[in-house]
C-alpha cells in the first residue's frame, strides 16, 4: 500500500460547460496519520476537491486515489475507507443524534450489535449522551458540527475528509472541534482538512498547501508558510492620510515585502516583530510622527493572499475571515 | 482447475445474494429514518390525513348533492365517491415523495448517502417504500372514514383489498416520477410546484369524483384515457362488484410502463456525479 493516505495528480474540474474552473491541475500529496491542509478563501476549489476525493464529483480529468483506490473506477471501496464531515455532508434535523449515528453505521454496513454500542460511544466522546435522544434541530451549532463530525466516524475509517468543520462555529465551539481533531489524529486517523482560517491550519495541519482559483499558489508546513510571509504583521494607524503616506516611506525598508496602504492604515509584514515595531517607532519620532494606533499581529489568510497572489481575497471571503478571527481585527 | 472454478462461482452467487441482502437493509434502514421524519412533522401528518378527510367530507355533503351517479353503486354518491378518493389520495401522497426528495438534497443529507457505501438505489427505494407504508394507513383510515358516512361497498372483502393492493401498486409506480422530480427540484418549494401541475389534471380531469358523461366531449376523450381514471374504474368496479373491463389490465400496464422508465430515470439522477 503507498505511504500516501490521498494522492491527488494534475486534478481539473469545470462546471457550466468548461466556464467555471473550480479545479485548474491540482496535484496533492497525503501521507498517512497526518493532518493535511487545504487553504482557501470560497470559491477557492477546496470544496470541489472533497467532493471529488469522497466520490460526490466525478473529476473533469486528472487522477485521484483515496486509499490506493481510484475515485472513479472504485469509488465503492473509496467509500468504505473514509468518513465525510463539515459543509458537504450534513445530520437529519428530524433525527435525534443516537437514531443518526445509528443510520450511518447501518449503512456502512455494520452488524447492529456493533453499531448501537458504537453510536453510543461516540455520543460519550462528544460530549452529547445527554442530547442523544433528543431531535437534532434542536441542537446547538457546535453540537451539530460534533455530531456530524461523530457520524463520520462510526465506521472507524483510516481517513477522515473535514470540509471547513468549524465555519461558523464560536470561538469555545471551535477549540473543543479542534481537540477532537487532534486527539483522533493520536489515535492514527489521516485528516483532510479544508479552512479558510489560517490560525486553524496552523493549529492542526502539519502540512498545508494553498488554493486560489483552483490554483495551488504555495504548500509547505506552516512554519515554513509564515516564514515565507513573516512572522507578525506591523499595523500603524497615522493621524491622517498624507502622515501615513509619510510615514510608509521611512519604514518601507524595515520589511522586503510590499507595504499596504489602506487610507491612514499601514501595515507591513515584518520578521523581527518587536525591535522592528521599536525601529519603527524610534524612526517616525524624529520625524515628528504621531501615531494614534500600534498592533502587532499574526498574519491573517488575507495577508497570505496578499503576498502571495498580489491581490486581496474575494470581499465576502475576506469578511468571513475577518468575522471569524474572533474580532482581533475590525475593518473601519 | 475444477474444484477453483466451483469455489469462484459459489462465492460469486454469495457475493450476488449478500449484496442483494444490502440493497433490502439500505432501503429498509432508509425507510425507517423517512417514516421516523415524518411523523415528527406535525403539518405532514396533517397533510398526510386531515386533507383526505376533509375531502370526504366535502364531497359527500357540499358537492355530492348536485352530482348524480345512477346505476353505480346502487345510486348512492358515496359509494361512487370514497374509492374515487383513495385514489386520489394515494396519487397526492407521491407529491411527497418529491418533497422530501428535494429537501434532502437541499440540506445536504443526499450528499452523505452519495459518500455512503450503501447501495445507489436506497435513498430513492427507502423513500418510495416510505411513502407506501404511509399509503397503506391512508387506505385504512379513509376506508373507516368512508364507513362513517355511509360508504358500503358491494364487492366483498376478497376484491376490496385486491383493489387496495392495485392502488398501491400504481401510486407507488408513480413515486418513481416524483423522485425524478424531486431530485430535478433546486428545492422542496419548486418540488411540490413542479409536481401539483400533474397530478392536478390526472386526478381531477378524471372519473374520481364525477361520472364522465357529464364533461364536454373533448375533455371526455382526455379523461377516459388517462392513466388515472382506469386506476379509478378499477378500483371502483372492485369494490362496487360493477364491471371492470380491461381497467385492471390497463392499470397494471400503466404501472408497470412508468416503472419501467421512471426507476432508471431516478436512479440515473441520484447516480450522476457531473
Amino acid at each position: 500500500m503507498s505511504e500516501f493516505a490521498v494522492e491527488v495528480l494534475d486534478l481539473v474540474r469545470t462546471f457550466k460547460d468548461g466556464e467555471v474552473k473550480a479545479l485548474a491541475g491540482v496535484s496533492l500529496h497525503v501521507p498517512r496519520g497526518r493532518v493535511f491542509g487545504l487553504l482557501g478563501p470560497n470559491g477557492s476549489g477546496k470544496t470541489t476537491m472533497i467532493r471529488i476525493l469522497s466520490t460526490i464529483l466525478s473529476p473533469t480529468s486528472g487522477t485521484a486515489t483515496v486509499n490506493g483506490f481510484n475515485v472513479v473506477t472504485h469509488a465503492d471501496e473509496v467509500r468504505r475507507s473514509i468518513g465525510l464531515a463539515g459543509q458537504s455532508a450534513t445530520v437529519d434535523e428530524n433525527l435525534t443524534g443516537f437514531e443518526n449515528l445509528r443510520m450511518v453505521g447501518l449503512l456502512n454496513h455494520l452488524p447492529r450489535s456493533v453499531v448501537i454500542p458504537r453510536a453510543n460511544q461516540l455520543l460519550e466522546d462528544f460530549g452529547l449522551s445527554d442530547a442523544a435522544h433528543r431531535a437534532c434541530k434542536t441542537y446547538s451549532g457546535g453540537m451539530r458540527r460534533r455530531l456530524d463530525v461523530a457520524a463520520a466516524l462510526v465506521a472507524d475509517p483510516p481517513l477522515l475528509f473535514l470540509d471547513e468543520p468549524t465555519t461558523g462555529l464560536d470561538p469555545q465551539s471551535r477549540q473543543d472541534l479542534w481537540s477532537m481533531i487532534e486527539r483522533l489524529v493520536e489515535e492514527g486517523v489521516t485528516v483532510l482538512l479544508t479552512t479558510q482560517y489560517l490560525e486553524e491550519a496552523d493549529r492542526l495541519a502539519h502540512q498545508l498547501v494553498v488554493l486560489d482559483h483552483g490554483h495551488v499558489i504555495a504548500e509547505g508546513t506552516p512554519q515554513e508558510l509564515k516564514t515565507r510571509l513573516g512572522a507578525t504583521v506591523l499595523s500603524l494607524t497615522f493621524a491622517s492620510t498624507s502622515q501615513a503616506e509619510r510615514g510608509v516611506e521611512l519604514i518601507r525598508d524595515l520589511s522586503d515585502k510590499p507595504a499596504n496602504v489602506d487610507g491612514s492604515i499601514v501595515e507591513l509584514t515584518i520578521d523581527a516583530g518587536p525591535a522592528a515595531a521599536a525601529e519603527a517607532m524610534r524612526r517616525l519620532d524624529s520625524a515628528g510622527l504621531t501615531l494614534s494606533g500600534l498592533m502587532l499581529r499574526e498574519p491573517s489568510l488575507d495577508d497570505v493572499f496578499l503576498n502571495l497572489t498580489g491581490h486581496r481575497t474575494e470581499e465576502d471571503a475576506a469578511e468571513d475571515v475577518l468575522a471569524g478571527r474572533s474580532g482581533r481585527r475590525i475593518r473601519s | 482447475m475444477t474444484s477453483t472454478a466451483t469455489t469462484t462461482t459459489t462465492s460469486a452467487s454469495t457475493a450476488q445474494r449478500s449484496s442483494l441482502k444490502w440493497v433490502a437493509s439500505d432501503v429498509l434502514v432508509i425507510a425507517q429514518r423517512d417514516l421516523l421524519a415524518m411523523i415528527r412533522i406535525p403539518t405532514a401528518v396533517v397533510f398526510m390525513f386531515v386533507q383526505p378527510i376533509m375531502f370526504v367530507l366535502l364531497f359527500r355533503y357540499v358537492f355530492g348533492g348536485a352530482i348524480h351517479t345512477p346505476g353505480i353503486g346502487q345510486g348512492h354518491y358515496v359509494n361512487f365517491l370514497i374509492p374515487g378518493i383513495l385514489v386520489q389520495t394515494t396519487i397526492f401522497g407521491a407529491i411527497n415523495t418529491a418533497i422530501g426528495l428535494a429537501e434532502d438534497l437541499q440540506k445536504g443529507l443526499i450528499e452523505r448517502f452519495r459518500a455512503l457505501p450503501m447501495a445507489r438505489l436506497a435513498v430513492l427505494g427507502g423513500r418510495t417504500v416510505a411513502d407506501l407504508a404511509r399509503n397503506v394507513l391512508v387506505v385504512i383510515i379513509i376506508t373507516g372514514v368512508g364507513f362513517l358516512v355511509g360508504f358500503r361497498p358491494s364487492g366483498g372483502v376478497i376484491a376490496y383489498v385486491e383493489a387496495s393492493l392495485l392502488m398501491l401498486y400504481f401510486a407507488y409506480c408513480l413515486s418513481w416520477g416524483f423522485a425524478f422530480i424531486g431530485l430535478s427540484a433546486p428545492n422542496s418549494e419548486t418540488a411540490q410546484a413542479m409536481a401539483f401541475p400533474l397530478v392536478f389534471p390526472l386526478t381531477f380531469a378524471s372519473n374520481v369524483f364525477v361520472p364522465l358523461h357529464d364533461m364536454p366531449s373533448w375533455l371526455q376523450v382526455f379523461a377516459r384515457n388517462q392513466p388515472v381514471s382506469q386506476a379509478a374504474k378499477a378500483v371502483r368496479g372492485l369494490m362496487l362488484g360493477a364491471p371492470v373491463g380491461s381497467s385492471v389490465w390497463l392499470t397494471l400496464i400503466w404501472g408497470l410502463g412508468a416503472l419501467v422508465i421512471l426507476t432508471p430515470l431516478a436512479t440515473r439522477s441520484y447516480s450522476r456525479t457531473d
